[in-house]
């Protein structure tokens, strides 16, 4: 009996800390069969994200649009979404939009983001004078710190190697400040932060955010002063798509919506880690119930 | 007759067809030049009020402020306004460009990139809300860029949205249809010498670093001074115990980011006390880094601190040794070493991003105690939940400090109390009125709120 | 004593120095924190080499004297030798070596996007799995505090997702209105975890880190930190 009750014990114990592997192939099909299946849901937009949506939307035609790619291929399944999302509203509210990377691994993306939505979606835009692609440029924080006051110090020639001074549409950029939003993707560094430290606040330039989901706390505290909007993670993500559906369903309807669709698979990931969770404290429990007896009946 | 009356009744019914597919007709035709030309209704709009241009205060020079009171058409509640083209010359008279817009109810615009010392002029026209956009064609630019040499492609395709009412670009300025504010000027452009919206900043910083140095002088001075006990470095030599008697190695991770990173310096700081109990302990520390200037600084710092510890034989280069800058390569890599060497003592003192939980949760797999400092928020909870001890953001910074046990190093984390101090007492009196405000509805005690925010914000 | 002193007395102006040119916005102040991160960047470039040298020694070495798992540094530096003459040459580059490094087409560009984006992809998606386990060890009901975060756990679980909607339908489809009407608030409570609690904790822990930096840095400015330098400030 007391065998048995050693063993129970053990038992308990070992379940209070299963092996992780059980916890990973849980995970993993919580994740692949939704994404599998392609559904759906709506979102409603939360104000930090209706605000960029907002700004975004009431800028004029013909404003500029900086969106700086600050992340790499790691997080481009977090953070592409938002940027597809924010892109195809841009271009279709006429603005100007200007693409750059502080990040060695964001170039490549900018040419890919080109190269899937912006050509084939908007064939009226014209490199040059609609869009630009000015590429990477390495010195982290400090190129920030430089091109708020002079662009072309940095910048001579575009991310195809066209000098500057021909780009029509770079004509009246002097620098950061000639912006009417900058748009950072990506939460990591440089990223977000430092787009608000060292070009939003210094030249009073609206910063907007979108970053991985693990980022979003750390930088609510900028939201409504020092940053306009951000969008955290695939939820963020998610909830932009639906109200651009909601505004111009004519334009967006036939537009793919990977954040609308990942969170499904995130909702089914998040249930089994609750579950785990339960099934955790449940066998805590039980093994304390089991060591009080025990010290009882001692 | 039949006949004729047959007859008359075709012609009639033929005269019908005739008549609706001419009607037809001209209605498709209509449609069509309905398309071609379209029709706008343009709204005669009231101008700009007291605008004014002046030099931006406390700037590095080049930027020029313009200011203005709405135009009567703005202030209605669906408004005829779009935006705000803003113009600029160095003639009062002529040559004015449009150097940008602002968005309607929008009642300021900064002109930037400006040279110091020359006159501008400005002119403000208010613009009205269109409907749809008509997009100059490559054919269309190129002739009017001809045209106006002195236009630059931007400027014809920001009036091409005024070009839809009048497809002669200039006539767009006209008095007849926009709303053409005076012309604002002289004005010039200076650089100052004294950036007073950081004035705020500038009181709080001295405050604080006067304080930080009387705090040193009156722990040089011999004044015993009281310090909360921080877990985490009271585990350190336990951790480094624990990792001499199983005769297995240490790893240090001090961050991914560069020595021009704060965070980075601390975990250095902090190496240069662990590594001289390592010395003495005779343990073997392993240190893989992710930036080559991080690499040659703690080498520096771990041959000193085992100099110190009077073992220069047991100090070798390769306690430290450069992975890659890749953030997810050096991870990679690091949890390697983990898997492979299990280490007993794990250190993550620095600046960390997505792999801080990547690292934990291998470490605590192999069982290794692990002791984890950062100054990344969003990195703290992962560290909280995997690692045995952590320094929470301000604790990475004193640590160093703190071991040192010297009287001036700890003088000095008394001195960011009295910033912690002053936080608390605004924190709280600023509590205090946006409450009262909210409660009492006061105009007063709001403006004294918004006062206290003022001096806070950026 | 010069190595010791010099270190000193350049981190002693340069510190006091960019300290002062953020108040001062003329020049030659406003751009001296930008010159300086130029500066350092420059350094960083050549130390680079450094770095580089450091790895193929160490894996060189490892190789030569046959070390444990030495089979893995022939990887490593054979993935650091392809890539590098990739680049270097340009190799397959379809503009030739006057091309973009990155251009499509080249064997550089290639092995970036079959072999470094995956991997870097697959590193990054062990996060998923990392914190599954790690909430599942961390959040125990132990005592009141971790019972409390547990709770706020499970709130923003669910409320960062469509579930709550969803349940609410689902009890409202069933006429028990009062749990359709407790899910619908569900993610008006997470917005408030995350607004208020998380917002005044984030707030705190910032305030207390921009105070340790200042103290930090006047440590570093005046001399009294030298651990950097490797020595004792005795």
């Amino acid at each position: 009996m007391a065998n048995d009750e050693k063993n129970n014990r053990g038992l308990l114990d070992r379940l209070q800390f299963i092996d992780r592997r059980y916890i990973f192939i849980f995970i993993a099909l919580a994740v692949i069969i939704p994404l599998l299946l392609g559904l759906r849901f709506e979102e409603k937009p939360s104000p930090i994200v209706l605000a960029l949506y907002d700004k975004v939307d009431n800028m004029p035609p013909g404003s500029r649009l900086l969106m700086s790619f600050d992340y790499g291929p790691t997080t481009a399944p977090e953070i592409q979404p938002m940027v597809d999302v924010i892109l195809r509203h841009a271009c279709l509210r006429g603005l100007k939009v200007y693409l750059m990377a502080v990040w060695a691994t964001g170039q490549s993306l900018t040419v890919q983001t080109v190269e899937d939505v912006l050509i084939p979606e908007f064939p009226d835009y014209e490199y040059g004078i609609d869009y630009i692609n000015l590429g990477y440029k390495a010195g982290n924080q400090g190129l920030i710190r430089v091109i708020v006051d002079d662009m072309k110090r940095m910048y001579s020639t575009d991310a195809n190697g066209t000098d500057i001074e021909q780009v029509p549409m770079m004509k009246q950029v002097e620098s950061l400040k000639d912006m009417d939003l900058i748009v950072s993707f990506g939460g990591g560094f440089p990223g977000i932060k430092e787009w608000i430290l060292f070009a939003g606040d210094p030249g009073a330039i609206p910063i907007g955010g979108a970053c991985t989901a693990v980022s979003a706390p750390q930088l609510y505290p900028y939201y409504p002063n020092q940053m306009v909007g951000l969008l955290g993670g695939i939820k963020g993500a998610a909830e932009y798509e639906s109200h651009v559906l909601d505004r111009y369903p004519d334009s967006f309807k036939t537009k793919p919506t990977p954040g609308m669709n990942m969170m499904v698979a995130q909702m089914v990931a998040h249930i089994v880690i609750m579950l785990f969770i339960v099934f955790g404290n449940v066998m805590y429990f039980m093994y304390r119930g089991k060591e009080r007896k025990l010290a009882m009946e001692k | 007759m039949l006949r004729f009356k047959a007859a008359i009744f075709t012609l009639l019914l033929l005269l019908l067809f005739c008549l609706s597919a001419a009607a037809q007709t001209a209605e498709e035709l209509s449609d069509t030049a309905a398309l071609e030309e379209p029709v706008y209704e343009i709204p005669r709009l009231a101008q700009v009020t007291n605008f004014e241009a002046k030099d931006s205060p406390d700037d590095a020079g080049g930027e020029i402020e313009l200011t203005w009171d709405l135009s009567v058409d703005d202030k209605k509640e669906d408004g005829l306004v779009s935006k705000y083209v803003v113009l600029r010359s160095q003639n009062p008279t002529s040559d004015f460009h449009i150097v940008g817009v602002a968005n309607h109810r929008d009642s300021s615009y900064i002109d930037k990139n400006l040279k110091e010392g020359t006159d501008y002029y400005y002119k403000i026209v208010t613009f009205p809300k269109y409907q749809g956009e008509v997009r100059l064609t490559r054919e269309e630019i190129d002739p009017l860029m001809e045209q106006y040499p002195e236009l630059t492609e931007l400027d014809i395709k920001d009036v091409s949205m005024l070009a839809e009412y009048d497809r002669d670009i200039m006539s767009v300025f006209d008095d007849n249809i926009l709303g053409i504010s005076r012309v604002a000027g002289p004005v010039k452009s200076r650089a100052q010498w004294f950036n007073s919206k950081d004035l705020d900043t500038l009181i709080i910083g001295l405050t604080i670093c006067i304080s930080v140095v009387i705090f040193i002088g009156m722990a040089r001075g011999g004044r015993k001074l009281f310090l909360r006990r921080i877990g985490g470095l009271q585990a350190i030599e336990n951790a480094i115990g624990r990792a001499t008697e199983m005769g297995k190695s240490i790893l240090f991770i001090p961050g991914i980011q560069d020595m021009d990173d704060v965070q980075t310096v601390a975990g250095i700081t902090i190496l240069g006390r662990i590594a001289k109990t390592i010395a003495e302990y005779d343990t073997k520390i392993n240190m893989p880094v992710s930036r080559s200037i991080v690499m040659t600084t703690a080498r520096e710092t771990i041959k000193e601190a085992y100099l110190s510890a009077g073992r220069p034989d047991a100090y070798s280069d390769d306690m430290v040794h450069y992975i890659t800058d890749e953030q997810f390569g050096y991870v990679a890599a690091v949890d390697g070493i983990m898997v492979r060497e299990k280490p007993a003592t794990c250190f993550y003192l620095g600046a960390f991003f997505a792999e801080s939980l990547i690292m934990a949760e291998t470490g605590n797999s192999i069982g290794a105690i692990q002791i984890a400092g950062t100054a990344m928020p969003a990195q703290l909870p992962f560290f909280v939940a995997a690692c045995d001890y952590t320094l929470i953001g301000e604790e990475l910074f004193a640590a160093s400090a703190y071991l040192s046990g010297e009287p001036k190093q700890l003088g000095s984390l008394k001195g960011q109390d009295v910033g912690k101090f002053i936080a608390m007492v605004f924190i709280i009196i600023g509590a205090v009125f946006a409450t009262l405000a909210a409660l009492t509805g006061s105009e007063d005690i709001l403006e004294i709120t918004n006062m206290i925010k003022s001096w806070f914000s950026a | 004593m010069w190595r010791r002193t010099v270190p000193i007395m350049i981190t002693f102006i340069v510190g006091t120095v960019l300290v002062v040119a953020e108040f001062i916005p003329h020049k030659p102040f406003g751009n001296l924190g930008e010159d300086f991160s130029l500066y350092f960047d420059i350094i960083a470039v050549f130390a680079f080499i450094l770095g580089g040298g450091n790895l193929c020694r160490v894996h060189f070495s490892k190789v030569y004297r046959k070390k444990t798992d030495w089979q893995f540094s022939i990887v490593t530096l054979l993935g650091f030798f392809v890539m590098l003459a990739a680049g270097l040459f340009k190799i397959g580059n379809p503009e030739g070596i006057q091309g973009d490094v990155t251009a499509a087409g080249s064997l550089f560009a290639d092995l970036y996007d079959s072999m470094f984006t995956p991997l870097q992809g697959t590193m990054y998606a062990l996060l998923a799995f990392f914190v599954a386990s790690a909430s599942y060890r961390a959040f125990r009901a132990k005592n009141i505090d971790a019972s409390i975060l547990l709770i706020a756990a499970f709130v923003i679980l669910l409320g960062r997702t469509p579930a709550p909607s969803l349940i609410a339908d689902f009890f409202a489809g069933a006429g028990i209105t009062f749990m359709a009407t407790a899910f619908n608030f569900v993610p008006t409570l997470t917005d408030w975890i995350m607004d208020v609690p998380n917002l005044a904790g984030q707030r705190a822990i910032l305030i207390g880190i921009a105070l340790g930096v200042i103290s930090m840095a006047l440590r570093l400015i005046l001399g009294v930190e030298r651990t950097y330098l490797g020595s004792d400030s005795k």
